[in-house]
C-alpha cells in the first residue's frame, strides 16, 4: 500500500457528485469514497468543487524584455493562485518570440519556476510586423513544441500573410490565434466607439474593425481548410459570425476574457486607465451576447489576456496609458460571478471552457484531463460559497493593474495541484514548485 | 463647487449663478480700477500642456483682476516637453502650494485625472481637454448669447442655436451642447456625417447635414474651426468643398433671422469655415466673446476659490 501525498475529502466533482480524491506520485490514484490509505496531507473539502487545473490560452508574461511588469516566475505565481496549471505565454515580448531560441528560453523559464506548465506561443510574423512569416517550423520542432501562433497585440492584417500562415501550420496541426483588429480603422483608438466615446471625446474603436477581420478570416480558414482561433472576442456581431462559421463547418474556435464578460465601456467615464484594454470594453448588450455564446458553446473558452503593466503605464492620462489588465488571479471568480451564479453555466461547463477545451485547442497533453484514476493530478479546488475582496496591493503579479480592486468576488480557490503537488495551498504559493 | 471639469457636473442654477457672477464682475472690468482684492495671496497655476494663447491670456487676466498670483506653466521649454508625467507635474504644483490649476491638455480627461487623483489638492479648472470639453468657453458663449438675446431672462429658453463644423473633434461643441440644452436652448448640429460622432443619437440635439435649411431658423450660428490635420484624413474631399457646404459666407448670412448672431471660439480660418465678410460683419460677436471670456473666467475662479457666487447687485 502506497502512502498518499494528498487525500481531498468530500469534494464535489464538476458534475456535482461528492467524492474523495487520492493523489500519489503525481497522479490520481483513486476517486471514490472510503479511501483508507495512509496519507501525508488530508484536505477537508466539504462544500468545495474540484475542476481539472485551469488552462489559459492567452497570457502575457512579459519576459524577456519587460521584467519590471512581470516575469515567468511572478506570472506563474499569479497563475497558481488563480487555479491554473498551464498558461500560454504570448509572443509579444522583447525580443519577440519569433525564433526557436526565444520560445525555448521562455519554456525553460517556465520549467525552472516549476509551478505550472508555460507553453510559449510563437509569433506568426517576424517581429510581429505582419510582413514575413517567423520561424514557425523551427518553433514547432523546438523543445517548446509550439502549436499556437499569434501576433497578439497586432492583427495579422494582410490577408495573404494570414492565408499563408493558416496553410503553413497545417504541416503539424497548429493553429493561428488571431487578434482581430483592422489596423486602419483603429488608428489611435482608445475605447469602444459609441455613445460613451462620443461623450468622452475619446477616439472610438468600432466593433466593425473586429468583426470585419473575423469574417474575413473564417472565410480564409474555410478556403484553405485550416484551424483558426479568434482571440478575445468582444462583440455581439463577432459572436454571430462565429456561430455562422461553425454552422458551416469551419474549423474555428473563439475565446472570451473574464473582463469582457463583466465590465462595460461606461467605466471609461472615470478616465481611469485601469479600464483601458484592447480590444476595449464594450456595451451591456455585447456582454449579454458573449455570456450567452459562452454558455451555448459558440465561444469555446475563457482566456485571461492577463496583461501586466508597471504603475507608471497606468498612472497617467487615458490616451497615454498602456492597454491591458490583470486576469489570472481573478478569472475563475469572474466566471463564477458572471456565468455560474447567474445560472448560465454549471461547473461541468466551467471545466470545459477553462480547462478541457483550451487544453485541446493548444494541444496541451496532461491538461484538461478527466478527474479519474491514472490522470496526472492537475487540479484546482474552489470553495464557491466563500467570497473574497480583491486588493491590488496583494496580487501576486508584479503589476497591480487589476480593474477589480475593492470588488467582492465569489469563489475562493483553496488549492491548486500541479502534477500531484500543491502549488497553491490556502493562500500560500509553494516556494519550490514541484521540485 | 470645487472643480470645473465638465458642464455635465453643473446644475442649471450653478450655471446661471456663474453667469450672474460674471455679469457683476464685468462691471469691475468696465470701471476705472479693474482689480478686485478677492483672491489676494492665492496662487493660480496656468498649466498649459498644449499651446493656446488666447485661453491662457484670458485666464491670466481673470486671475490678475481678482488679485491672485499667477504662475504660467507652458508646454514649450518646460518639464512637460521633456517627458515629465502629469503626475509629477501635479505633485510639483502641489508642493508649490497652488490653490487652483487651470489646465489645458491634449488628452481627453486630463483635467478629471488631475482632480480625481491624490496628486494635488487644489481646485482644477478644465481649460480644454483633448476632444472632450471646454467648459469655460461654453460659459462665455452662453454669457454672450444671454447678453444679446436673453431679453432679461436668466436662461436661454426659447432660443435656437446651430453649432456648425467639426463636432467629432470639438471640445467646444461638447461643452456647448450640454450647456445650451441645460439652459433651455434648442441645439442643432450641422456637419458632414464624417465629422459627427457615432453615438450622437443620445445627445439632446437635432442633427442636420444641410446648413442652408437650418440657417433661417436659428438665433445663433456658432462656427467651429476646421483643424488643418483634418484636411488630409478623409473627412471631406477638400477644403473648398467643405467651405461650399458648411462655410458661413455673406450669402448664407443674408438668410439668417433678424437679430441672429454669429459666433466663433477662435482662432478662425478666414475663407474656410467663415468668410471675412461675416467675421467682421454686423452680426459677428466674435471679439465680444473674447472680452466676455475674461469676466466669465473671473466668475469661475471666484466661485471656486472665494467660496460661492457673488450676489447680484453687490459691490
Amino acid at each position: 500500500m502506497t502512502t498518499l501525498d494528498y487525500l481531498i475529502k468530500g469534494v464535489a466533482l464538476p458534475d456535482g457528485k461528492k467524492v474523495d480524491i487520492a493523489i500519489a506520485n503525481g497522479v490520481i490514484t483513486a476517486v471514490g469514497s472510503g479511501i483508507k490509505d495512509e496519507t501525508k496531507n488530508v484536505i477537508e473539502a466539504n462544500g468545495c468543487v474540484v475542476l481539472p487545473g485551469l488552462v489559459d490560452l492567452h497570457t502575457h508574461l512579459r519576459e524577456p524584455g519587460r521584467e519590471d511588469a512581470e516575469t515567468v516566475l511572478s506570472g506563474s505565481r499569479a497563475g497558481v493562485k488563480g487555479g491554473f496549471t498551464a498558461v500560454s505565454a504570448m509572443a509579444n515580448t522583447s525580443p519577440v518570440a519569433d525564433t526557436a531560441g526565444v520560445v525555448e528560453q521562455v519554456y525553460r523559464l517556465g520549467q525552472e519556476a516549476g509551478l505550472l506548465d508555460v507553453f510559449p506561443i510563437g509569433a506568426v510574423t517576424r517581429g510581429l510586423k505582419g510582413e514575413e512569416l517567423s520561424e514557425i517550423g523551427a518553433m514547432a520542432d523546438s523543445v517548446a513544441r509550439v502549436r499556437v501562433f499569434s501576433d497578439d497585440g497586432n492583427c495579422v492584417s494582410d490577408p495573404l500573410v494570414m492565408r499563408r500562415a493558416l496553410e503553413y501550420i497545417k504541416k503539424f496541426g497548429g493553429v493561428i490565434a488571431q487578434h482581430a483588429q483592422d489596423p486602419r480603422m483603429t488608428i489611435g483608438s482608445q475605447m469602444n466607439e459609441g455613445e460613451i466615446s462620443a461623450r468622452l471625446g475619446l477616439k472610438g474603436w468600432p466593433a466593425v474593425a473586429e468583426e470585419a477581420i473575423i469574417a474575413r478570416d473564417v472565410l480564409i480558414a474555410d478556403h484553405v481548410k485550416s484551424r483558426l482561433h479568434i482571440c478575445h472576442l468582444t462583440t455581439a456581431g463577432g459572436v454571430a459570425i462565429i456561430r455562422w462559421a461553425k454552422a458551416r463547418g469551419i474549423d474555428v474556435t473563439a475565446e472570451v476574457t473574464p473582463h469582457h464578460l463583466l465590465l462595460t465601456d461606461d467605466l471609461a467615464s472615470s478616465y481611469d486607465p485601469v479600464y483601458k484594454v484592447n480590444p476595449p470594453l464594450r456595451t451591456e448588450s455585447d456582454v449579454h451576447a458573449l455570456r450567452e455564446a459562452l454558455a451555448d458553446g459558440t465561444i469555446d473558452i475563457v482566456a485571461t489576456d492577463h496583461a501586466p503593466h508597471p504603475t507608471e503605464s497606468k498612472e497617467c492620462e487615458w490616451q497615454e496609458a498602456a492597454f491591458g489588465m490583470l486576469g489570472l488571479e481573478t478569472a475563475l471568480s469572474i466566471v463564477q460571478k458572471t456565468m455560474v451564479d447567474t445560472g448560465l453555466m454549471n461547473w461541468n461547463q466551467v471545466s470545459d471552457r477553462m480547462s478541457i477545451t483550451p487544453a485541446r485547442i493548444g494541444g496541451y497533453e496532461n491538461h484538461g484531463q478527466p478527474i479519474a484514476v491514472g490522470s496526472i493530478a492537475n487540479l484546482v479546488v474552489i470553495n464557491p460559497t466563500q467570497k473574497w475582496t480583491v486588493d491590488r496591493d496583494l496580487v501576486l503579479s508584479k503589476s497591480s493593474n487589476t480593474p477589480y480592486h475593492g470588488h467582492e468576488l465569489p469563489g475562493v480557490i483553496t488549492h491548486t495541484f500541479f502534477k500531484g503537488y500543491a502549488t497553491y495551498n490556502q493562500g500560500t504559493v509553494s516556494s519550490n514548485g514541484g521540485k | 463647487m470645487r472643480h470645473l471639469l465638465s458642464i455635465a457636473d453643473l446644475s442649471k442654477s450653478e450655471a446661471i449663478s456663474i453667469l450672474d457672477t460674471a455679469t457683476e464682475l464685468a462691471r469691475v472690468s468696465d470701471g476705472a480700477v479693474k482689480k478686485l482684492p478677492t483672491l489676494r495671496g492665492r496662487t493660480i497655476v496656468n498649466l498649459f500642456a498644449e499651446d493656446s494663447t488666447r485661453t491662457r491670456i484670458s485666464f491670466e487676466a481673470a486671475a490678475k483682476r481678482l488679485s491672485a498670483d499667477v504662475i504660467n506653466f507652458s508646454a514649450k521649454g518646460s518639464s512637460l516637453s521633456k517627458g515629465e508625467s502629469l503626475k509629477d507635474t501635479a505633485m510639483t504644483l502641489q508642493a508649490m502650494g497652488a490653490d487652483a490649476v487651470v489646465i489645458r491638455h491634449s488628452a481627453s480627461g486630463a483635467a478629471q485625472r488631475l482632480a480625481d487623483s491624490e496628486w494635488m489638492s487644489g481646485s482644477v479648472v478644465n481649460a480644454g481637454d483633448g476632444t472632450h470639453e471646454h467648459p469655460s468657453q461654453a460659459l462665455l458663449d452662453a454669457f454672450t448669447i444671454r447678453k444679446h438675446l436673453g431679453m432679461g431672462a436668466s436662461d436661454l429658453s426659447g432660443l435656437s442655436v446651430a453649432i456648425v463644423g467639426d463636432i467629432l473633434h470639438s471640445r467646444v461643441a461638447r461643452s456647448n451642447v450640454l450647456l445650451m440644452s441645460l439652459l433651455g436652448a434648442q441645439v442643432t448640429l450641422v456637419a458632414p456625417p464624417t465629422l459627427l460622432p457615432v453615438g450622437i443619437e443620445s445627445w439632446p440635439v437635432t442633427v442636420s447635414y444641410d446648413f442652408d435649411s437650418v440657417i433661417p431658423h436659428v438665433d445663433v450660428v456658432m462656427m467651429l474651426r476646421v483643424q488643418q490635420e483634418r484636411m488630409s484624413d478623409l473627412f471631406f474631399p477638400n477644403a473648398r468643398e467643405y467651405s461650399r457646404y458648411f462655410g458661413l459666407n455673406g450669402e448664407r448670412m443674408a438668410n439668417m433671422k433678424s437679430g441672429a448672431i454669429v459666433m466663433h471660439p477662435g482662432p478662425m480660418n478666414r475663407g474656410l469655415e467663415i468668410s471675412a465678410e461675416v467675421a467682421d460683419g454686423a452680426r459677428s460677436v466674435i471679439t465680444e466673446q473674447v472680452t466676455n471670456g475674461v469676466s466669465v473666467r473671473m466668475a469661475i475662479l471666484y466661485v471656486l476659490l472665494a467660496g460661492g457666487a457673488l450676489e447680484v447687485g453687490s459691490n
